[in-house]
């Protein structure tokens, strides 16, 4: 699998593929299998993300794509199969798993800010008690992100005093604080109001343009077809389908992707 | 800009609210007199408050508070050494400047709010330090806990209660929903059985059972105070309990996620959120644990209440003036209390408008 793998990894270089050639490997999943009780939610998913590549994950809901995400920084564990981020195996071995979190942000459909806390100490807390940087290097890096995500006046104001585009900006700041290096988003504007969409939506493009590694669980086909590298059409707890915006878009094989694309599009 | 069109009001300038203010005559009429029944039900009502009345200003016009005048210090102090009463009066000294300290400065600056609240922790202990005084000192002689009390001995007891009852029940509200099937098994055991124990059953235990775990002979106003706060602790843990559960999983897998341990998940998001859903469950139990200490009294202990029925049995003239006695105590009592719940009102309002208050 690995040999294989590498072959087409040196082919596709010699080739015209943008991202195959950005770098090797840092999430291998390899038949990861995962029961919710007796429901098997996943089944045997193998997939690959490069560096920097931007994989937009859809399907229907009950599908297992949420959870395929929150597989990869442990949020859920896998039963069987094997999961491997920037060379370390996800176990149950807890400074394995604290090690990978480091390295991983994660934006959550809920937002998930922290309401106790301002938009400022949400952003520096994980910098100031995971990474032990100086409170200065940490608000540094805060103010420096909201301004990225467009917000720099909203430092000092609390999660329930914002608008919930602006809520998400600061969740997507909050992750990048820790300067991880891939992002999971686990849909990010399914909770928003449609007229703030964009104004996250432009973030995450932004980001992906930055060269971030980037899993996506989105309805969002517009992005899926501007931003992403790679499409995983998932269906049953299976990846059904994957390949770029443009074959998926223009000329989907199976049959159960062409139903859910009749359905969304 | 010639255009006009009045009959739309522009979106800036709303109308103002009809007029609600209505007469007295008027309000009485829908309020008090709206039907035949309810006209009846309100004579009945002012004739039970003119009784009412009637025997309060009865009562009022004739009491003698003599009872209460000449018995102020000891009611305060109990059985304190008058000699060495201003050591009373410095603990009390020392609150009321932390206490506007607190009201002056909180604000201010984190540096200023760590140091006042360094002050707060460290204020019962030099509070303890400065009334039970050391042996053989001759600045600050000893003096026995047995000579604690009247409101000071009340006052201790609740202040002890509170401050190691807190920790204690946040402790057992966190080993209750632990993973680890021991530390669950354990604090589920000792939530479930102080629960079904009535406080006065704790405070004899407290005096007979503590004994044989340690060798030495323990003061009886600490077996009182650790009864207290076994007894309360338990309440707290199941209170807190129930702020825990309050808190959405997903603040826990947004911790998670930044790559935080389970130690600062618990102190940074988890504790600090559920601990503001239940400060008015909290407060209501400091307030129940303050009118228990009472019960000390069948230990021999004598508290606020038990130091005032002394003062009874002191001159047999008192004893026709038991109403106005027990009404001062009665205020006594609801002058604390209300000023708790009243500054419990005071955080929960603060924090919701704020959105949030931390301490960090």
């Amino acid at each position: 699998m690995n040999d294989h793998h590498n072959h087409e990894h040196v082919h596709t270089i010699e080739g015209e593929q943008v991202h195959h050639r950005l770098g090797e490997d840092i999430i291998v999943v390899e038949n990861v299998s995962k029961w919710f009780g007796d429901f098997q939610v996943l089944k045997n998913v193998s997939t690959r993300v490069h560096q920097k590549e931007v994989v937009v994950i859809i399907g229907p809901s009950g599908s297992g794509k949420s959870t395929f995400i929150r597989t990869i920084n442990r949020l859920e564990n896998h039963q069987r199969g094997q999961i491997i981020v920037d060379g370390i195996e996800l176990s149950n071995d807890i400074r394995n798993i604290t090690a990978i979190r480091r390295e991983i942000g994660m934006v959550f459909q809920q937002f998930n800010l922290f309401p106790h806390l301002t938009v400022m100490q949400n952003i520096t807390l994980a910098p100031l008690w995971v990474r032990r940087w100086s409170r200065d290097r940490a608000e540094a890096k805060a103010r420096e992100l909201l301004e990225r995500v467009g917000i720099p006046e909203q430092a000092n104001k609390y999660p329930g005093q914002l608008s919930g585009g602006q809520q998400q900006r600061v969740a997507i700041a909050r992750a990048l604080a820790m300067e991880p290096r891939i992002m999971l988003f686990d849909e990010p504007t399914s909770a928003l109001d449609p007229e703030m969409i964009k104004e996250v939506l432009d973030v995450m493009k932004e980001l992906a343009l930055s060269g971030m590694t980037m899993l996506v669980v989105t309805h969002e086909m517009g992005f899926a077809r501007e931003v992403a590298d790679r499409i995983l059409f998932f269906d049953g707890g299976q990846i059904v389908e994957e390949g770029t915006p443009q074959h998926f878009f223009e000329n989907p094989q199976h049959e159960r992707t062409k139903l859910f694309l009749s359905q969304i599009l | 800009m010639a255009l006009q069109s009045p009959a739309v009001p522009s979106p800036s300038s709303s109308e103002a609210p009809p007029p609600t203010e209505v007469g007295l005559i008027r309000w009485m009429r829908e309020n008090l007199f709206s039907s035949i029944p309810n006209s009846l039900l309100t004579l009945f009502t002012l004739y039970l408050i003119y009784l009412l009345a009637r025997v309060l200003i009865g009562f009022f016009a004739t009491a003698d508070w003599s009872v209460v005048t000449h018995n102020l210090t000891l009611f305060a102090i109990g059985q304190y050494p008058r000699s060495e009463a201003w050591r009373t009066l410095a603990s009390l000294i020392l609150v009321v400047v932390l206490l506007i300290a607190s009201a002056l400065f909180w604000r201010s600056s984190t540096t200023a709010r760590r140091f006042l609240l360094t002050m707060w922790f460290l204020s019962p202990i030099i509070i303890t330090l400065l009334l039970l005084g050391f042996k053989g000192s001759t600045a600050l002689p000893y003096v026995r806990t047995q000579l604690w009390s009247g409101l000071l001995l009340t006052i201790m007891l609740t202040v002890v209660g509170i401050t190691a009852s807190f920790p204690l029940g946040i402790l057992l509200a966190l080993g209750r929903r632990s993973n680890l099937p021991i530390v669950k098994v354990l604090s589920t055991i000792y939530i479930e059985v102080i629960r079904g124990v009535p406080l006065i059953t704790i405070l004899f235990m407290a005096q007979v059972m503590l004994p044989l775990f340690v060798e030495q002979k323990i003061d009886v106003v600490i077996r009182a105070m650790a009864g207290i706060t076994i007894f309360s602790a338990a309440y707290l843990a199941e209170i807190v309990r129930g702020g825990l559960q309050a808190i959405p999983k997903g603040q826990v897998e947004a911790a998670e996620a930044l790559g935080l341990n389970p130690p600062l998940i618990t102190s940074l998001i988890v504790l600090p959120q559920a601990l503001r859903i239940v400060i008015p469950a909290i407060v209501g139990q400091f307030i129940s644990l303050f009118k228990d200490t009472t019960l000390v009294s069948i230990i021999t202990l004598l508290d606020l209440l038990g130091i005032a029925e002394s003062a009874l049995a002191q001159d047999p003239a008192f004893q026709f003036h038991k109403p106005e006695l027990y009404l001062f105590l009665a205020a006594v009592y609801f002058v604390f209390s209300y000023a708790m719940s009243s500054a419990a009102r005071g955080i929960e309002a603060r924090s919701s408008r704020m959105g949030g208050t931390s301490l960090l």
